[in-house]
């Protein structure tokens, strides 16, 4: 195969190793984003051959995702929104000095989930991106409604509180150009959020910003993180995978599958297969409490749905997601044209874009078991002097994404919003979920009323739409049946006494 | 960040140089005589950022200066255009200005226009083309149009942008050339064109209505043929699609230019030299055979026929605006 001579050679290598050291850099600095990472290598890739261009997005990405998951796991500050869904359970384990082991499971299952995606890519990539242009916005609307059901399902505590928290990210979505009638609503005269809340200051403010101010609004006696990491970071992987491989083939299953759908991507895949492990697990009620499982479910979840989303991006040239819009213009410029001939030029770049795949996710486990080592410095660095250096980035990362000053604000005002929030027990991440997904919910809601001139029966009048609606309403219903069913049973036994 | 002593010496002469420079006013003799600034209204990743960065690096060679392209996106493009039009007109600060100035006003979105910049040149078009799914029963333009014209309002729907995208104005535009109302056919409103397509091959929108090359990919893979673009002639890199003039009668032309634009009030002379450095890179082969590449469509404005252009744009879409309803 000529593939393996367009990767193997020295440029290419040392390209991946560069863009995964960079990825890992982004990830793991708070504030910073996996699609900020991509975003400034684009015009470097204009000056490389195809290959390497390709390979530099793919790796860093990959990098950087998993990177995120470093502060969450230490200091409660997710990297992507898709890491949202678990960080409460990563960082959980590492108060109980779990926090290598905890990273060590999510890096293989990581690596383990983006290497399934590529491989549903090279196998079935036609056919998979045949069933994805089979949704329409029936179908996204009921898959949104089930993304954000589950974040409340998920979450410990108080469900009322959750919903009130995922009303607030709803809320913000609707701020902005409403896309359905053209008109701004809640913008106050502001030219910048006419394009709407951007979720990553939000998520910074929410995390980052929320955890700085509750370390300095505690007592001095507790001014000090309280993780240790003495754990190793792979001695218990091979139990938690002889335990949990079924969470991992399901998670990334369902990742693939999410991710390869153009209206949904990594983030409704993590919080989907994070519900639905917690729903069939045997001891479900350890979730949310620093429960290996829980990772184990969306860590592979959101890694494959990165691989899945390439698959309409190479068939059909439709991005999956925000990463993969970007690549499909460097394709083009490369005179690397998406769609189905792709497969089949025979110029052997599509089987080279398969190994640089698999060879950026394999990179990831020495690459990340450093990063995973090197981060004792959010331990050993004392917390004066960490936390003011985590401010800066924050407010770097919430500027950086749209050169807007207006950003920084944002941040500022929702950090304390979630501030008020958070010492309430209301849990924050329903509301970046909220914030994600809300406008998904109204768009391809009022797009498919347009077009059936408002007929509510349409929902289901399309057999993968109807499905979807039964499982939204069946889980929605969960809580009264279980009770009913407990109910009668015990009924029934005190009869039978 | 450790700096290396070079580029630190380095970063201390052009600092001075550039205190020296400011205080000595600019000489125009010597213009550009340190890096410029282009401004891009839109994200890091697009089409437009792709062109500027290009249109950009061809600049480079031309002028032997830097040119940093600085994303300033937000606000559906309002927040770039308006950095651009606050800018100081030394000509170290342009901008690359899409057909959304020519819209946005209308809507009262903002209240910048066409008239607070000063037109260097135009260096892209985007026609556009109507899209219909392969198993549609319309073959060409005029069959669609006819069972439009008689069916009742509302029956047909059509995607490809937000509301009062101009694809949106520009098929608005075409369905009131044709004789019947702007809003004849119920415009369902996307997040840009590739979420349109995805519906259109699902069966979920009748027609869309998009730059050619926004549907490429999905033509060469047999799920959407273009029916016709509205163009005074066929696009070079598409050249068995024919024009709408060809199919039906209609000289209507509308759509999504791309140029560079400095604040208002700017020296004739900077706008010459730019002008000029700007022709060179347009026909450039860096710039040619990137757009080429991605199935851009390149026409060259000089800053006078920019003007003119935008001008003319101006008035037709704020007409198209008003008769679909968004006037505001």
């Amino acid at each position: 195969m000529n593939g393996v001579g367009l990767v193997l050679n020295f440029d290419t290598i040392l390209v991946i190793l560069a863009a995964s050291l960079f990825g890992i850099f982004v990830g793991a600095v708070p504030g910073l984003t996996a699609t900020m990472a991509v975003a400034l290598l684009v015009p470097l890739t204009f000056y490389m051959d195809t290959i390497p261009a390709i390979a530099a997005i793919v790796t860093t990405s990959a990098m950087a995702i998993f990177a995120g998951d470093i502060p969450g796991t230490y200091l409660n500050i997710p990297g992507t929104p898709a890491s949202a869904a678990y960080v409460g359970e990563s960082h959980a384990l590492a108060k109980k000095g779990r926090a290598r082991e905890a990273l060590g499971i999510n890096l293989v299952c990581s690596v383990f989930g983006g290497i399934f995606g590529t491989i549903i890519l090279i196998v079935v990539a036609q056919s998979l991106a045949e069933v994805a242009l089979k949704f329409s916005a029936f179908e996204y609307f009921w898959l949104a409604v089930l993304g954000l059901s589950c974040s409340i399902f998920i979450s410990v505590g108080s469900r009322t509180k959750a919903f009130l928290s995922l009303l607030f990210g709803v809320l913000l979505s609707t701020v902005g150009l409403d896309m359905m009638s053209g008109a701004p609503r809640f913008t106050f005269g502001v030219p910048d959020l006419m394009a709407g809340v951007n979720f990553i200051p939000v998520m910074i403010g929410m995390f980052a910003l929320n955890e700085l101010m509750s370390y300095y609004g505690s007592k001095s006696e507790k001014k000090t993180i309280s993780v240790v990491d003495k754990d190793s970071v792979f001695h218990n992987v091979p139990r938690h995978i002889k335990r949990y491989w079924r969470n991992m083939v399901r998670g990334s299953s369902i990742g693939t599958m999410i991710g390869a759908l153009p209206g949904a991507g990594a983030d409704i895949a993590a919080w989907i297969s994070y519900g639905v492990g917690k729903g069939r697990s045997k001891d479900s009620s350890k979730y949310g409490t620093g429960n290996i499982e829980g990772i184990v479910d969306a860590s592979s979840a959101n890694n494959s749905g990165i691989s899945g989303a390439w698959v309409p991006a190479l068939v059909f040239g439709i991005p999956g997601d925000s990463i993969t819009a970007i690549v499909i213009g460097v394709l083009y410029m490369k005179g690397m044209n998406p769609g189905p001939t792709i497969f089949m030029d025979g110029s052997g770049l599509i089987y080279a874009l398969f190994i640089v795949f698999i060879l950026a996710n394999l990179m990831m486990l020495p690459i990340g078991y450093i990063a995973i080592r090197l981060s004792k410095l959010f331990i050993l660095t004392p917390s004066r002097v960490l936390m003011p250096i985590i401010l800066c980035f924050c407010i770097v990362g919430a500027f950086a994404i749209n050169n807007s000053v207006v950003d920084i604000w944002l941040m500022l005002i929702v950090g304390l919003v979630a501030y008020l929030l958070a010492v309430n027990d209301f849990p924050m991440a329903p509301a970046i979920l909220g914030l994600v997904l809300g406008s998904v919910v109204e768009n391809n809601f009022m797009s498919a009323m347009l077009r059936t001139g408002g007929d509510l029966t349409s929902f289901f009048a399309r057999p993968i739409s109807a499905g979807l609606g039964i499982a939204v309403i069946l889980l929605w219903c969960s809580p009264l049946l279980i009770k009913a069913y407990l109910y009668q049973k015990r009924k029934s036994e005190r009869a039978s006494a | 960040m450790i700096m290396t002593n070079h580029s630190l010496k380095a970063l201390i002469t052009s600092s001075l140089a550039a205190a020296v420079m400011v205080a000595s006013g600019s000489a125009l003799a010597d213009y550009p005589e340190r890096p410029i600034t282009l401004i891009v209204p839109w994200a890091a990743g697009g089409g437009t950022d792709a062109t500027a960065r290009t249109i950009a690096r061809a600049l480079e060679e031309e002028l032997g200066q830097n040119v940093n392209v600085v994303n300033r996106t937000g606000g559906s493009g309002v927040v770039g255009h308006t950095a651009m039009l606050n800018a100081k007109p030394d000509g170290y600060t342009l901008g690359l200005a899409t057909v959304e100035v020519n819209i946005m006003h209308w809507q009262g979105l903002t209240d910048l226009t066409y008239e607070d910049f000063t037109p260097i040149a135009q260096i892209n078009y985007d026609s556009p083309g109507i899209q219909v799914a392969t198993d549609s029963p319309y073959e060409s333009l005029e069959a669609l149009v006819d069972a439009m014209r008689s069916e009742p309002k509302g029956t047909f729907n059509a995607s490809g942008t937000g509301q009062g995208g101009i694809w949106h104005l520009a098929f608005a535009g075409l369905l009131m050339d044709q004789d019947m109302s702007a809003d004849h056919v119920t415009w369902i409103p996307s997040e840009g064109s590739a979420p349109a397509m995805v519906e259109l091959a699902s069966g979920g929108i009748d027609v869309v209505s998009t730059s050619v090359p926004e549907a490429r990919s999905m033509i060469e893979a047999g799920r959407v043929k273009s029916l016709a673009v509205m163009a005074p002639e066929r696009l070079p890199n598409f050249p068995d699609i024919p024009t709408a003039g060809e199919v039906i009668d209609s000289d209507y032309y509308t759509g999504a230019w791309r140029g560079i634009v400095g604040p208002k009030n700017m020296d004739p002379e900077v706008v010459a030299t730019l002008e000029e450095a700007l022709e060179a890179a347009y026909n450039s082969d860096t710039y040619q055979g990137f757009m080429d590449k991605q199935g851009f469509g390149t026409e060259w404005r000089n800053a006078e026929e920019f003007g003119q252009m935008m001008e003319e744009m101006d008035g037709i879409l704020g007409e198209i605006v008003e008769q679909v309803g968004l006037a505001n």
